[in-house]
């Protein structure tokens, strides 16, 4: 394309009058500076919350790190902190338990989720797609406690007759309502990251003589992967970190489960329900807010994984 | 332009200062209008917290008592005995509520943290543990002896078949589900010291429901259950087995009436408890308890009332 050499209106050297060009008031300059220190401030706070949670939640727990044995802390099933006898404390079954459920949740999670993404993303079309996407969202705003509810009073009957097993509050009927949890973050993130892989790619495999599902399972997932398994790993945060839905729904019962229809008790729900009878600085106190820096690490581990593939993409 | 941008900043300020100042004031004007009762004066809150065994009784104590002592308003609250007994502990109730004797770690901490004072314990009733079963469940009594073995770590009971029952209409196998409460429950601790025995430990594996209520709840939903609540918190769902001493003696029902003359064996006292000798207004609230009109309500509530 040629190249329009443009005139300067003012040619340097020139001296002008009233200049074209506004100057900025010192109230205007100096009102930017402020609003820019407050937004650097604000950035700045999500890290230092994060940190301060992180130590204070540390600072409570730290003294009984002394007395700790972590082979038994981890391993042990013997949870029994309020003995008359002899406090044992052992999270053996309680991570058994978290893990479980969340195991379970994404087995029924990710079809589910990922399903409903790539229908979004590829197969629906304007007032459907966009009316699905709302009540996908709906399901994100319900709260927990009313999921738990509905696991207590709804689900539990249903479970007992439908599969035939003597308690319906049990590790299925707490993964099921975090599965239903977790979907509406998976369909968020996934269908972003099938929007991500560019037109050239569908145009290419369509050019190719490819049917649509084939461009989905050839094409789209392989090239989307990075953001889908971040979606799943974002999911499985959630899922860990759930207090008041498991706490209802799964029996809160201290056991290794032998199937998935036995009540399990998690991590999380046995800090709500027990830190509010510990005496501050009490055995018992501190070993809660352990079990808290255990459930802070394993999100924080989960969340960088996630964030870290995501970055992998990027790179390549 | 410049103008333009400048004055809708102003106006944006004015406004959020506006709305600030008129939350301030509404706030201030509702929490001293509502702190007032008819009378005009502030009323002194009474903070209750504690057994939620006894939470459905002290509200029906609270909800009385506003009519008899205007000036004074009862803030219940449950969470357990061992939530009440912490917040006595650390300062941030006026009674707490107990479904069971303090410990003794707990008195220790106590006067560590209140020097020169000694938690102060009235009995304020008795509430019969109830055993219960689904309602379709053939089972009539059992004895402590079965319950112990059900109940503790390494218990030799374990199946509805051990128990000698055969068919529960509606049941699922043959398994015995241990419904329980969670550890911070007076009942909890009465049920542990009472049945399993201070030297052996609970099960690991029953299930640990949040409340009184729940367990009669999950207990009316599972036809292998049998679990423990008070004897108030019955409902038509399900059935409380007469409760005898050994296997083979006769089992007795849990009524007010073998409560007080001792016979039915698994009943406990309730306490309230205050930091040191009470302030008169709390004086007054007990009393008022401890008397005709608040031991009235007990009986009516479910409980069993202190005898004459």
């Amino acid at each position: 394309m040629p190249i329009i050499a443009t005139q300067d209106p003012t040619p340097a050297g020139a001296v002008v009058g009233t200049p074209a060009k506004q100057q900025r008031g010192q109230a205007e300059v100096f009102g930017e500076r402020i609003i820019e220190a407050l937004i650097y401030l604000c950035g700045f706070s999500a890290i230092i919350f994060v940190f301060g949670i992180f130590f204070f939640v540390f600072r409570e727990g730290a003294p009984f790190l002394a007395k700790l044995k972590v082979g038994e802390f981890l391993f042990s099933t013997e949870w029994f902190p309020t003995s008359q006898t002899q406090a044992k404390y052992g999270v053996g079954a309680l991570i058994v338990g978290t893990l479980s459920v969340t195991m379970l949740a994404m087995v029924i999670a990710v079809p589910f989720g990922l399903g409903a993404a790539i229908f979004v993303s590829e197969f629906c079309k304007g007032k459907v797609k966009e009316t699905l996407k709302v009540v996908i969202e709906l399901l994100a705003a319900i709260p927990s406690v009313v999921w738990g509810f509905i696991g207590l009073t709804v689900m539990s009957p249903i479970i007992i007759n439908t599969f035939h097993v003597p308690i319906g509050v049990n590790m299925f009927n707490g993964a099921m309502l975090l599965a239903l949890m977790s979907v509406p973050i998976m369909v968020s993130i996934g269908e972003d990251a099938l929007k991500a892989v560019p037109d050239t790619y569908r145009e290419a495999s369509l050019a190719l003589g490819a049917t649509k599902w084939q461009i989905v399972y050839r094409v789209l997932l392989p090239a989307a992967k990075n953001g889908l398994l971040a979606a799943v790993l974002l999911g499985v945060g959630r899922a860990i970190g759930e207090t008041m839905a498991v706490l209802m729904a799964t029996g809160h019962s201290v056991r290794i489960p032998d199937s998935i229809f036995d009540p399990v008790r998690t991590l999380t729900a046995t800090i709500a329900a027990e830190l509010g009878e510990t005496s501050k600085g009490s055995d018992h106190y501190q070993v809660l807010f352990l079990i808290g820096i255990l459930l802070f690490s394993i999100t924080f581990v989960v969340n960088l994984t996630a964030d870290l593939i995501v970055k992998g993409v990027k790179k390549k | 332009m410049n103008k333009t941008t400048r004055f809708n900043w102003g106006i944006c300020l004015g406004a959020i200062a506006t709305l600030a100042a008129g939350l301030f004031l509404s706030g201030c004007s509702k929490s001293d209008s509502g702190a007032t009762g008819s009378s005009g004066r502030k009323k002194t809150p009474i903070a209750n917290i504690g057994s939620d065994t006894m939470v459905n009784l002290a509200i029906a104590w609270a909800d009385a008592y506003t009519k008899v002592d205007p000036t004074v308003s009862v803030e219940v609250n449950g969470g357990g005995s061992g939530q009440g007994v912490a917040a006595l502990i650390n300062g941030s109730c006026d009674i707490a509520n107990s479904s069971r004797t303090l410990e003794e770690k707990e008195i220790a901490e106590f006067k560590a943290k209140h020097p020169g004072k000694d938690p102060k314990e009235f009995m304020v009733g008795y509430d019969a543990l109830s055993v219960f079963v689904h309602k379709d469940n053939p089972m009539t009594q059992i004895s402590i002896e079965e319950l112990q073995q059900l109940y503790m770590k390494d218990g030799k009971l374990s199946k509805w078949s051990e128990l000698g029952v055969s068919n529960i209409p509606g049941a699922k196998g043959d398994e015995v589900i241990l419904v329980s409460r969670q550890n911070n429950s007076g009942t909890y601790h009465y049920f542990r010291e009472a049945i399993v025995g201070k030297k052996n430990e609970m099960r690991n594996g029953t299930v640990d429901m949040n409340g009184s209520k729940d367990v009669v709840d999950l207990i009316s939903k599972t036809p292998n259950a049998i679990g423990y609540s008070g004897m108030g918190y019955a409902t038509p769902a399900v059935k409380h087995l007469k409760v005898s001493k050994k296997k083979g003696e006769k089992g007795v029902e849990p009524t007010i009436a073998t409560t007080l003359d001792k016979s039915y064996p698994i009943a406990r006292p309730m306490f309230m408890y205050t930091s040191g000798e009470p302030a008169p207004h709390l004086k007054r609230y007990l009393d008022w308890i401890m008397a005709e009109p608040g031991q009235k309500i007990v009986a009516e509530t479910g409980y069993v009332p202190l005898q004459k």
